[in-house]
C-alpha cells in the first residue's frame, strides 16, 4: 500500500503518571482532514508528538503508507510537516532568511517560490524585517510560509490559528482547504473548529483525564 | 490560487525528494546559519575570548612581573585558561535552537542530525576555539614566552580548542532538557578534557623551551579524529533523547 493514508492503531501513551492516550485509533488518507478535539490535557498536542515520532507510544503504533513510520524515520519525516504552538523561528533573523535555512535543509527553491508563498500567507510585506520586530500573528504567517513552502503531504498543526486575527483563521482554512484538494492529508489540533470546508473533515474527539 | 502555482504537487511518493539538497550543501548551509546568527549577538562571541585574556593578565599581576619566572608557567595558565573560557560558549550551542523550536525542526527535517550538528560543532569551533588560538600566541609573548615557541602555541591550541568544541557538543546536548546547565556541563566536560590539558601543556612546554613537540602535537591531533569521528554521532542520540 503506498497511497497516502496515515492511521494509528491502538496508541497508548503514558506521561509519567499520567495514561495520557488511552487506545487511540484513526484513519485519515489524502483530501482529509482529522481535526483533535478535546479539553487541555486530553492529550492533543501528545498525540500529534506520537505521530511525529519524538514521542515513544507504549502500545499501539502510526503507519503511514502502510509501514510503520518507525521503520524509517528520517523518510517520514522527509513527508511530514509538524507546527506546533511556537512558530520555530529564529528573532534575530529576517522572515526570508528563517524560512532559507529552516525548509532549506529539506529541499532547494527558487526565490520565485519562497515570494511566492509569503505573499500567499500575506506576509510579504514584512518578510525582510527581523523576526524580533513581528508580532505574533505575523510570526504565526511566517510559519505557514514555511508549511507551504516544504511541500510534503502530510501536515501536522498544533493549534495553527493561534495569534491570528479573523482574516488568518479564514486564511488557515482556505489553506488547508487548497492542500486537501492537492491530495495532501492534515492532522490538527484545536480549540475553535477549523474554517475547513466539510466535505474532507473528519474528527477526533479525545477525553479528558 | 495562482500564486500557489509554482509550488510543486505534493502527491507524488517520492521517498527521497529529488530537489532536496546534497549533504554537504545542508550542513554549510548550517554553518553559514550560525555564523550569521552569531554576528548578529556579537556579545556572545567577545564574552570567552575577554575572559581569557582577563585570566591570562591576572597571573603576572598576582605572582611576578619578572618574564623569566612568568615563563615557567606560561604554559599552565595559557592551557587553563583556553579550557575555562572555551567551556562558557558552549552552554548556548544547542540551547538556544531548543529553545525556539527550531532544532526540533531540524530533528523533524529527515536529514541526519549528525551532519547537522557537526556543522553547527564547526561553527561554534570557527566562532571560539579559532579566536582562542589566534589570541593565544599574543597572551603568550605577554608571559614572556620566546617567539620561537609562538607556532607550537598556535598550532597546539588550535588542536585542543577542536577538541573541546566537540566534547563541549556532547555535554551541550546531553545537558539540553537541564535547567542552569552550566554547573553541569562543566562537570562533565572538563574530566574528559585533561588529555587535551596534559597534551597541550606539554607541547607548550617543550615549545618553549624549544625542543621538538611534534609528538604530543600528533596526540592532540589525534584526540581531534577521535571526537570529530564519535562526538557528533552521541550529540545527535542525546539531542533526539532530550526533544522527547
Amino acid at each position: 500500500m503506498s497511497d497516502t493514508t496515515l492511521n494509528g492503531e491502538n496508541v497508548h501513551l503514558w506521561r509519567g503518571e499520567r495514561h495520557v492516550l488511552r487506545g487511540v485509533a484513526f484513519t485519515v488518507s489524502g483530501g482529509e482532514c482529522l481535526q483533535l478535539t478535546g479539553p487541555n490535557g486530553a492529550g492533543k498536542t501528545s498525540l500529534l508528538r506520537t505521530v511525529c515520532g519524538m514521542a515513544y507510544p507504549e502500545a499501539g503504533r502510526i503507519c503511514w503508507r502502510g509501514r510503520d513510520v518507525r521503520e524509517d524515520l528520517p523518510s517520514f519525516h522527509a513527508e511530514m510537516a509538524y507546527l506546533g504552538h511556537e512558530p520555530p523561528l529564529k528573532m534575530e533573523l529576517t522572515g526570508r532568511e528563517n524560512l532559507h535555512y529552516w525548509v532549506g535543509v529539506r529541499r532547494r527553491f527558487a526565490a520565485a517560490e519562497l515570494d511566492a508563498v509569503l505573499a500567499r500567507v500575506g506576509a510579504g510585506r514584512w518578510a525582510d524585517r527581523p523576526v524580533r520586530t513581528l508580532s505574533a500573528g505575523q510570526k504565526r504567517r511566517v510559519a505557514l510560509a514555511g508549511l507551504l513552502l516544504m511541500a510534503v503531504p502530510l501536515w501536522l498543526l498544533d493549534e495553527p490559528t493561534t495569534n491570528l486575527d479573523v482574516e488568518g483563521q479564514h486564511l488557515v482554512g482556505a489553506l488547508i482547504d487548497e492542500h486537501l484538494a492537492a491530495g495532501g492529508l492534515a492532522m490538527a489540533a484545536v480549540h475553535h473548529p477549523l474554517a475547513v470546508a466539510e466535505r474532507g473533515l473528519r474528527r477526533l474527539e479525545l477525553g479528558g483525564v | 490560487m495562482s500564486e500557489l502555482s509554482v509550488v510543486p504537487s505534493l502527491v507524488s511518493p517520492e521517498r527521497v525528494p529529488r530537489s532536496a539538497p546534497g549533504a554537504a550543501a545542508v550542513a554549510w548551509m548550517m554553518l553559514e546559519r550560525d555564523l550569521k546568527l552569531a554576528f548578529r549577538k556579537a556579545s556572545q562571541l567577545v564574552q570567552p575570548l575577554a575572559f581569557f585574556a582577563m585570566v591570562t593578565t591576572l597571573f603576572p599581576l598576582a605572582i611576578t612581573p619578572e618574564l623569566t619566572r612568568l615563563r615557567h608557567i606560561a604554559s599552565g595558565v595559557l592551557w587553563a585558561a583556553a579550557l575555562l573560557s572555551s567551556l562558557l560558549a558552549l552552554e548556548f550551542l544547542f540551547r538556544d535552537d531548543a529553545q525556539d523550536g527550531t532544532l526540533e525542526q531540524y530533528a523533524l527535517s529527515g536529514r541526519a542530525l549528525t551532519g547537522l550538528l557537526a556543522a553547527k560543532t564547526a561553527a561554534h569551533w570557527l566562532l571560539t576555539g579559532l579566536p582562542l588560538a589566534l589570541i593565544a600566541p599574543l597572551a603568550a609573548v605577554s608571559l614572556g614566552v620566546p617567539a620561537h615557541a609562538l607556532p607550537g602555541i598556535l598550532a597546539s591550541v588550535t588542536l585542543g580548542t577542536v577538541t573541546m568544541s566537540l566534547l563541549g557538543a556532547v555535554g551541550a546536548a546531553l545537558t539540553l532538557g537541564v535547567r542552569r546547565a552550566g554547573a553541569l556541563l562543566s562537570l562533565l566536560t572538563l574530566p574528559l578534557a585533561i588529555p587535551v590539558l596534559i597534551f597541550g601543556a606539554h607541547a607548550t612546554q617543550l615549545a618553549i623551551r624549544g625542543e621538538p613537540y611534534g609528538a604530543s602535537l600528533t596526540l592532540l591531533a589525534a584526540l581531534a579524529v577521535f571526537g570529530m569521528t564519535v562526538a557528533p554521532l552521541a550529540a545527535a542520540a542525546a539531542v533526539r533523547i532530550n526533544l522527547e
